[in-house]
């Protein structure tokens, strides 16, 4: 007998998401999952982002690793809530492990709050955490062909950012083609380059989040 | 690397409907897989033996139905299979375009006894 099912198999996932966005949202937390290769400069960005916005908003953070907690020290030292999730050896975080963790956040003292995702452009893009927002970093060394070898994340991102502008000078990377090629399959996505050394393209990406925050 | 979880996901999607069935063994569970989530079917059978041993649908084959991703012109509405590097239409040569294929993941069905 063949029963049709016609369901989506990251479903349940999806229906915690749901529960953690309505909670996130009951308490006015604006949620950003960010993602990116390992090395691109996630905690770098969530770091500079603190600086330029702490006297403005209330930030707290998740931090997704397979292992280990560095991360999660780095940020503490901002003084800002964070929670390091240990995936344990799965390669992205998911909606599960977020919801565990914004249970352990004091919420009522958040504005906006930093998923940062298990480093990997494959597994993340498939996997939505409750957020309100989803930013991808690409950097200068890995190269301008990245949208075309992982087009499911670059398709889902509502935001690119391009770290480590100021090394444009000494590696290969065609700004326009890569830009092209991300605006032709995700002509939603802003794209801002930056630098989180020279701290160029900060204010930018900064002013952006703060008007997304605010139109929620 | 996800293909665990996502095979996580779709045992226990099938056993839900199969117990919901009444069904006493599960033979075959026909998914429907988008190219561009990158789920390897070698690997998602694999764990799929593992998770299912001792339960109704211990011994199920898996079929996939791949879906090559495809993208729609937004200029002129053609509608074409996206290659790699290329992602122009071929027919006005535009490249504001909107994927409609490739991102499938789901259970189409499953058959029981």
């Amino acid at each position: 007998m063949k029963i049709k099912v016609l369901k989506d198999i990251l479903s349940a996932n999806e229906q915690i998401a749901q529960a953690n966005r309505h909670l996130l949202n009951s308490k006015g937390v604006f949620a950003v999952n960010l993602m990116s290769s390992p090395g691109a400069g996630k905690t770098s960005l969530i770091l500079e982002t603190i600086k330029a916005l702490k006297s403005k908003v209330k930030i707290g953070v998740i931090e997704g690793d397979v292992s280990s907690s560095l991360d999660a020290a780095l940020i503490g030292k901002e003084d800002v809530p964070v929670v390091q999730i240990n995936t344990g050896g799965e390669c992205h975080l998911d909606a599960n492990m977020v919801s565990n963790a914004i249970s352990n956040m004091p919420l009522q003292d958040i504005e906006l709050l930093f998923i940062e995702n298990v480093g990997n452009l494959i597994c993340p893009a498939e996997f939505t955490l409750g957020e309100h927002k989803k930013i991808l970093i690409s950097s200068i060394p890995e190269g301008d062909d990245k949208p075309f070898k992982y087009p499911l994340m670059f398709n889902k991102a509502d935001a690119v950012l391009i770290n480590k502008i100021d090394l444009l000078p000494y590696l290969k990377f065609d700004i326009q083609a890569f830009s092209q090629a991300v605006k032709g399959i995700n002509g939603k996505a802003e794209i801002f380059q930056i630098s989180c050394v020279t701290k160029q393209g900060i204010q930018e990406w900064t002013s952006w989040l703060l008007t997304k925050m605010s139109r929620k | 690397m996800h293909e665990l979880a996502i095979t996580q996901s779709m045992f226990e999607l099938v056993l839900e409907q199969a117990e919901k069935a009444k069904a006493k063994k599960v033979d075959k569970i026909n998914l429907v897989i988008g190219e561009m989530t990158g789920v390897v079917g070698d690997c998602v059978q694999f764990y799929f033996n593992f998770l299912s041993q001792g339960t109704l649908a211990e011994g199920a084959t898996i079929s996939f139905a791949m879906v090559p991703p495809k993208a729609q012109c937004q200029n002129c509405d053609e509608t074409f299979e996206l290659k790699e590097f290329d992602w122009t239409c071929p027919k006005c040569g535009d490249n504001k375009l909107q994927i409609v294929a490739g991102q499938e993941l789901f259970v189409e069905s499953i058959e029981v006894e």
